[in-house]
């Protein structure tokens, strides 16, 4: 990387640079000093140093960013789950060793949590991605006002977590509550949407599909419109209809980016946090009064910020920083089969 | 031209690097140093104080016009209210600022189920008001809540939660029930047992679409609030298992939640709100500072409807102090206001317009609710309902974890057996491991 860079320098910096446009700069900067040997002249090395310095100067702010607010925080976690620490006594931490480990493999509640954290993200990533799909196949036909059934489209995103949740408790209401009414309706008894087991799961869930379903939309129908046109013509020449082009072009094609989508979804589902939290409305850290819907991240927040205990949610953030690895590397490696056997 | 162009590159370099670490630094610094800027007061005025005060909920002071009162009475200084609503919100922030000794508020206010946590661990961060006033003008078990083993006063009490029933009369009366509130409290005096058993009496005849009370778990906090044994003893030793008074209160709950006579809300939910709206339970254990949320929650269509009847037990429910964090950089003048706003004056004031009830005596005899108030209970005489409550509730022990323990009680517990219809056994235990999750065991 850095050899066609210098021998970029190199050249440019002996030619042109210390005779050229400024005449009086050079004698001066080295007038008391002895001359510079030939081409490594003051304003060449300011040159090279500029060459190989200035790119890490322009990235540097995010890296500062990230080390302030990412690394540290990540490391001091990492040293905060080997202690006991308590919430009302920072200072008083004392070692603990692997104990907080310990103490999370053998709890029921972290194991609930953990699997809640993954039947939640089934059910709400893999309908999401087909309803996604589908919607960007039908916004990729040619409509009048295109433009607005995108932006339509990406306002769940852009409303907040806390005023699409406020408005999902009132619907999921088991006393007077829209569903439970539509319910009844058609005949069906009304479900205790918070505390029945796979009811609260699916109405977190139902919040999450609303809120980012229009936006892997937007991205698959981004990646649609740069297939190329003539595949589809071809497609129809050999006589195949609307699904079969669906099928056989199109999902071919969006596979890197339907890839993307679902290593991006898998994030967000392991951390989720916000909906179930504020789903369960006052103490909702519990995830439910048998921790039914309750997350990873809101069992982490109920050791830490509700009971106190610092140095076990630290381990719990941990646990769940390792987990994500461990699905990067076997999505890594399922990427990478897919990109042999195209 | 080349170099002028790279110069300009490593300017905007510098410039871009520079705008980022100013802003993160000013970010930073913004939460501290608001102690000395103008805002708050609205009427400006350079080389004002500012004094800043952390709540959570309403606490009536700016209701009660008691910050703007105050500015006028000292013009130099301006008072900033900061609310955060939730209190399992505010007090973690709260705990970590204390710790970090920055970014407190002059005065932070603290719920009486933190107050033991607080004097056992913050008190070297609290400012000792014992010095400051006078003690005896405060309920004496209020006091002893917020001082530490040697004597420290870390908190003034603010209000303090004496317990009532609050009762639509309207749905006793169809329901064929007494709907005197004399009669009423004669009928459940001394047992929650016994406005259990009235509950079973109105679900015989409850008009359609209504339940006798909003859910178990208000009747239990109701219930342990009058109890002297809680979770913790004296000596501060979790005794939740053994504690006569959960028993009692549990037993209780378990009454309410298996003979279908709760409306099976969970406090504060949004639910519970519309609950009172659409009047769908008949009554609710209220502590004094509850009657301003059922005015409002109930809106016009109740109005009249309610009314207000003694307690089976005297009861505490809730409160709240206001301490003065050595971290403030106003303490003098925060102390002075931390003084004033508890005063028994003051609270009286408080207690006309928000109907939080005093935490000092004297300020009993001239207790005066809002009119409007007054006659959406149906001219109950709640001021002599709640003193009469407040002068007998029993000094109680809390311990450092009272509230996550209430809370894995009352949200674990109590819920399963309402709403998932578990044994009482079953619920116990659900409790009691998740107490065990909370306390390490």
């Amino acid at each position: 990387m850095s050899s066609p860079k210098q021998a970029l320098a190199h050249p440019a910096s002996s030619a042109d640079a210390a005779p050229g446009d400024q005449p009086g700069a050079a004698p001066r900067a080295h007038g008391r000093g002895t001359p510079p040997p030939g081409n490594d002249s003051w304003r060449s090395r300011l040159y090279r140093w500029d060459m190989k310095a200035s790119p890490y100067a322009f990235i540097a702010p995010f890296f500062i960013v990230f080390g302030a607010f990412s690394l540290v925080p990540l490391l001091y976690t990492a040293w905060y789950s080997l202690h006991d620490v308590q919430l009302a006594n920072l200072d008083g931490q004392t070692w603990a060793g692997l104990k907080n480990y310990e103490n999370l493999l053998s709890s029921d509640f972290f194991w609930n949590a953990l699997w809640n954290t993954f039947t939640i993200g089934v059910i709400s990533t893999v309908p999401q991605l087909v309803m996604a799909i589908g919607m960007a196949h039908l916004l990729n036909y040619k409509l009048r006002g295109s433009t607005v059934w995108r932006v339509v489209m990406l306002t769940p995103y852009a409303t907040s977590v806390a005023a699409a949740t406020l408005v999902f408790v009132l619907l999921y209401s088991w006393d007077g509550g829209m569903i439970n009414w539509l319910l009844d309706f058609v005949g069906i008894d009304p479900v205790n949407w918070r505390e029945s087991d796979w009811g609260s799961q699916f109405a977190v869930s139902s919040i999450v599909i609303w809120r980012w379903t229009g936006y892997n939309a937007l991205i698959y129908l981004a990646a649609m419109q740069a297939i190329p046109v003539d595949l589809y013509e071809s497609a129809a020449i050999d006589g195949a209809n609307r699904w079969q082009q669906f099928i056989h072009v199109t999902i071919p094609q969006l596979r890197p980016t339907i890839l993307f989508t679902v290593v991006v979804s898998t994030i967000g589902a392991t951390q989720l946090f916000g909906e179930p939290l504020l789903f369960g409305g006052v103490s909702g850290s519990k995830g439910g009064s048998e921790h039914q819907y309750q997350t990873l991240g809101l069992y982490m927040y109920d050791q830490g910020w509700i009971i106190g205990n610092l140095g076990k949610a630290s381990a719990i953030a941990w646990s769940m920083f390792l987990i994500l690895l461990i699905v990067a590397v076997i999505q890594l490696l399922i990427s990478r089969r897919l990109r042999k056997s195209q | 031209m080349r170099t002028s162009t790279r110069g300009s590159r490593r300017l905007m370099a510098l410039a871009a690097i520079a705008a980022l670490t100013t802003g993160l630094l000013a970010g930073c610094a913004e939460d501290s140093d608001d102690g000395s800027s103008n805002e708050g007061g609205g009427n400006g005025g350079g080389g004002k104080t500012t004094l800043t005060i952390g709540t959570f909920g309403v606490f009536g002071y700016k209701q009660a016009g008691l910050y703007d009162e105050y500015m006028k009475s000292h013009p130099d200084i301006s008072i900033k209210e900061n609310v955060t609503t939730r209190t399992d919100v505010y007090w973690p922030k709260t705990l970590t600022r204390l710790q970090a000794g920055a970014g407190t508020d002059d005065i932070q206010a603290i719920e009486v189920g933190n107050i033991t946590e607080a004097v056992q661990t913050q008190a070297d961060k609290f400012v000792d008001l014992g010095k400051e006033v006078d003690k005896s003008q405060w309920l004496d078990w209020k006091n002893t809540q917020a001082t530490t083993k040697d004597g420290k006063l870390i908190g003034l009490g603010t209000d303090i939660g004496p317990m009532a029933i609050c009762y639509r009369k309207d749905l006793f009366e169809k329901a064929g029930l007494e709907t005197d509130r004399t009669k009423l409290a004669e009928q459940w005096k001394g047992d929650w047992g016994k406005y259990v058993d009235l509950g079973k009496k109105y679900m015989k005849k409850a008009p359609s679409g209504t339940k006798f009370v909003d859910s178990a778990s208000s009747v239990y906090n109701a219930a342990l609030g009058g109890e002297v044994e809680r979770y913790y003893d004296k000596d501060g030793n979790v005794v939740w298992d053994k504690s006569a008074g959960v028993k009692k209160a549990w037993n209780v709950a378990m009454d309410v939640a298996t003979s279908d006579m709760s409306a099976k809300l969970k406090q504060f939910d949004k639910p519970w709100d519309q609950g009172y709206a659409n009047g769908t339970f008949a009554t609710v254990a209220c502590p004094a500072w509850m009657i301003g949320y059922i005015q409002e929650k109930s809106g016009e269509a109740g109005k009249g409807k309610w009314d207000v009847a003694a307690a089976p037990t005297a009861a505490n429910w809730g409160g709240s102090f206001i301490g003065v964090p050595t971290a403030s950089k106003h303490q003098k003048e925060a102390v002075e206001l931390a003084k004033w706003l508890t005063a028994p004056e003051q609270q009286a004031k408080v207690f006309a317009k928000q109907a939080s009830f005093p935490s000092t005596p004297s300020a009993y005899g001239s207790l005066k609710p809002a009119a409007a108030t007054q006659e959406y209970f149906s001219g109950a005489p709640i001021t002599q309902i709640f003193s009469d409550s407040a002068k007998t509730i029993p000094t109680q022990y809390l311990g450092t974890k009272d509230q996550p323990i209430g809370t894995a009680i009352t949200d674990v517990g109590i819920l399963q057996v309402e709403q998932k219809g578990k044994s009482p056994a079953q619920g116990w235990d659900a409790a009691t491991a998740e107490i065990k999750d909370v306390l390490g065991q």
